[in-house]
């Protein structure tokens, strides 16, 4: 084995007075970063080991643990950052493309933080959302053109697709099982349940423990097809085809065979410790005509009680193709931004390929509506939602929805250290290992995930309120209520907003 | 257009004239007539309506006059499904348990990621016939093709078992498909007569059958035979070649961590 020019990213503080030889942490690493040296009586560091998730830290039960980036400097050189140099030492070294998980860590403009919200002042009056009633609910799925009212009986005579009603606009995105444990899964859909909105399976299938939360599930169909199957439709809210993600438009998914288990190997059907591979392309669709195909044979399958979603990843074209999708017969369009995130992918795709969700979703709401078919499905974003902020911008915007995925890992305890291609996470998250898994606690983690949607359904009433609006309904797509700031006359004619001071 | 639909109904057998429906009545039909305790339904004038057989999910008999269009059997659980013409692209699309019987030829993707049943197909398959197909304990879905394949046959394969007989070649005559088993990391393909190395991904190892391969083709080669009037053991005479996945983990070794 050839030796190593890859620095150590962090360093271990270890106070030896604090330290009481416990073995907390060598006991708590995944990643083998601390060690125990029975003959001197000493906790020691392998800090080469180190990916910085602070679970040591967080459970040492004297402080005596802080982790610190390596600041080893090269040479300054904006060109050749460290990054870019440990990159190409460890493609030297392995021969590998480079895989990586968590969403993108380059600085790709954030729009959402470059948008900024209204609020009423004595034009009209704000209301307070401690006294007033404040209305979040959304209904996702195909709305009609126009409706019929029957003057007799005073009743609809239009025939409504299949509509489902989440309590707010924020939903948990696709994590597969094998990506993520079971037990994140079943915090996930316990707080889905509670807090009365969606979770989503991702591609792995889903464990026949769950299916009891059936009417809170989006179930995935991707190219893997892994676990589907008629009771896994059945069990479903909403049938959603995956076709792309941000994180790596584009290209399949290979679960790595480590992350493969038993039970993994049960739903997804594959040899166990085989790499589960996803391909790129769905075989069955090749176009959009093909995807009407495949639409139609889940609304068959379903007997046309379900929406059907396609999800694809933010991409040059998606407006033509987003208006492809909906013509197809999709019922939902999912659009995942650049910034998505991935159980593993690998790095180059991931920080280079695709546009930000900002950008895809005006633009594929403008075109929707100048197409006159916006109402015929719901738009749900993803890719980069870290707050209730991002969450109000995004529904004025054009949205309907959005999904979370990184910010509900985190309310779990994840710290975005983009280990999970690893299978490792110390967290217990992005991992399969059977004593790892157990460090997710569901009745904690499903307490933990409703109380940050609470916290957001607060905040966005509070929002709602200070625009002097009651309902969530009055500001999707209302791009009056937002302005632009340190943004070019292009980047607000995409977004379709004025900028700030107009 | 019909304006008698039911053309006969008795007994638990059912006669549904398909000509001029579109495939959501048919299939809606086709529904109705299950639960209300149909056993057996012919349909006549079929021309390429979709998604036969999706939905149905017991063990009831189809049998299938005409040309029945793509994704026939998509998602199916239970029915037996069969169909006197050929079959187009997408037949077993994902099937969890069944079985197709075609009296004809199939399209591209035929038994597409099918996670159990039989497809059996008289003639020839199209492009990336058994692709990704699975298995898990006794799941395991057969797809057996009396004719011969194009292209990535047996791509991506992680479970199954597939058979191709090539018993439309002509002597000396081989089979063309090229990317055989590409990706393949589970699962069996048997192949009557000879594929040259040069057509096989390079995923996919060679073997002679062992005592218990010679049981499997012995099998399903038999119910083949049965279904479509052929004697078994004269195409059981000839020569077979296994191929087989050589890794667990065909793309283990592209990642550096």
């Amino acid at each position: 084995m050839m030796k190593t020019y890859l620095p150590p990213k962090f360093s271990v503080e270890r106070d030896l007075e604090r330290c009481i030889q416990c073995q907390v942490c060598v006991n708590q690493c995944s990643f083998d970063t601390h060690w125990y040296d029975a003959e001197d009586d000493e906790v020691r560091s392998h800090e080469e080991n180190c990916v910085g998730c602070h679970r040591c830290v967080l459970f040492c039960p004297t402080h005596a643990l802080n982790i610190r980036r390596t600041p080893l400097d090269y040479r300054e050189n904006y060109n050749w950052r460290p990054e870019v140099i440990e990159d190409i030492i460890k493609q030297a070294e392995t021969g590998g493309m480079l895989l990586t998980g968590m969403g993108s860590d380059k600085g790709h403009r954030i729009y959402w933080d470059h948008l900024v919200l209204n609020a009423s002042q004595v034009t009209n009056p704000s209301i307070d959302p401690l006294r007033e009633p404040m209305e979040l609910i959304t209904y996702l799925g195909r709305k009609p053109g126009k409706v019929e009212i029957d003057p007799n009986t005073s009743s609809s005579r239009t025939e409504l697709a299949p509509q489902v009603k989440i309590e707010l606009p924020v939903m948990f995105a696709a994590m597969s099982y094998g990506a993520v444990s079971i037990n994140v899964h079943e915090s996930l859909a316990r707080a889905a349940a509670e807090t009365g909105t969606l979770w989503n399976t991702g591609e792995g299938g889903l464990h026949p423990k769950l299916h009891k939360y059936g009417n809170n599930t989006i179930v995935q169909v991707a190219s893997g097809r892994f676990g589907v199957h008629p009771e896994y439709l059945d069990a479903a809210r909403v049938v959603e085809i995956k076709i792309g993600q941000g994180a790596k438009p584009g290209i399949g998914g290979h679960l790595p065979g480590e992350k493969v288990s038993a039970a993994v190997s049960m739903t997804r059907m594959i040899p166990q410790g085989t790499d589960a591979l996803s391909p790129a392309p769905q075989h069955d669709i090749y176009s959009i005509e093909d995807l009407a195909q495949l639409i139609y044979a889940l609304k068959e399958a379903t007997n046309y009680a379900k929406p059907i979603s396609v999800k694809i990843a933010a991409v040059h074209n998606s407006a033509a193709i987003a208006s492809g999708m909906i013509r197809a017969g999709a019922d939902i369009i999912v659009l995942d931004g650049l910034r998505g995130a991935t159980g593993a992918a690998p790095k180059v795709i991931r920080d280079n390929v695709g546009i930000p969700i900002e950008m895809a979703l005006a633009s594929v709401d403008a075109r929707l509506r100048q197409e006159g078919i916006r109402s015929q499905a719901s738009i749900v974003v993803s890719g980069g939602i870290r707050n209730s902020g991002d969450v109000a911008k995004a529904i004025a915007l054009g949205a309907d929805a959005v999904y979370i995925g990184t910010a509900a890992l985190v309310a779990l305890g994840c710290t975005v250290c983009q280990q999970c291609h690893t299978g490792k996470c110390a967290w217990g998250i992005s991992t399969t290992d059977p004593a790892l898994t157990k460090r997710i606690n569901p009745d904690i983690g499903a307490r933990r995930l409703a109380n940050l949607l609470r916290g957001w359904s607060l905040e966005l009433k509070d929002i709602l309120g200070g625009m002097g609006i009651n309902a969530l309904e009055s500001l999707r797509g209302n791009r009056l209520h937002l302005r632009g700031v340190g943004l070019t006359d292009t980047e607000l004619e995409i977004l379709g907003v004025r900028m700030a001071g107009r | 257009m019909s304006e008698k639909v039911y053309v006969e109904k008795t007994n638990k057998m059912v006669k549904i004239d398909a000509s001029g429906l579109p495939f959501r009545d048919l299939n809606a039909r086709l529904r109705e007539a299950v639960s209300s305790g149909t056993q057996r339904i012919e349909l006549h004038n079929v021309y390429g309506q979709r998604y036969i057989g999706t939905n149905l999910n017991k063990p009831i008999e189809v049998e299938i006059f005409g040309v029945p269009g793509n994704d026939l059997g998509a998602f199916m659980d239970g029915p037996r499904i069969i169909v006197r013409g050929n079959a187009q692209d997408g037949c077993g699309n994902t099937m969890n348990s069944g079985e197709i019987i075609v009296h004809g030829r199939a399209g591209d993707i035929t038994g597409l990621s099918a996670r159990g049943g039989k497809i059996f197909v008289r003639d020839d398959v199209g492009y990336r016939a058994g692709i990704h197909m699975k298995e898990y304990g006794d799941k395991k879905p057969v797809l057996v093709i009396g004719g011969t394949a194009q292209d990535f046959f047996g791509e991506y394969m992680a479970g199954g078992i597939v058979i191709l007989l090539g018993l439309n070649l002509k002597e000396g005559e081989h089979h063309k498909a090229r990317f055989v088993g590409t990706g393949m990391h589970g699962g069996t393909i048997f192949v009557r007569g000879s594929v040259d190395n040069s057509q096989l991904g390079k995923e996919v190892g060679v073997a002679e059958l062992d005592q218990e391969d010679q049981q499997v083709v012995q099998r399903f080669v038999g119910e083949f035979a049965s279904h479509f009037g052929y004697d078994a053991a004269e195409i059981l005479k000839h020569k077979y070649v296994k191929l087989f996945p050589l890794w667990l983990r065909p793309y283990g070794r592209l990642y550096a961590y």
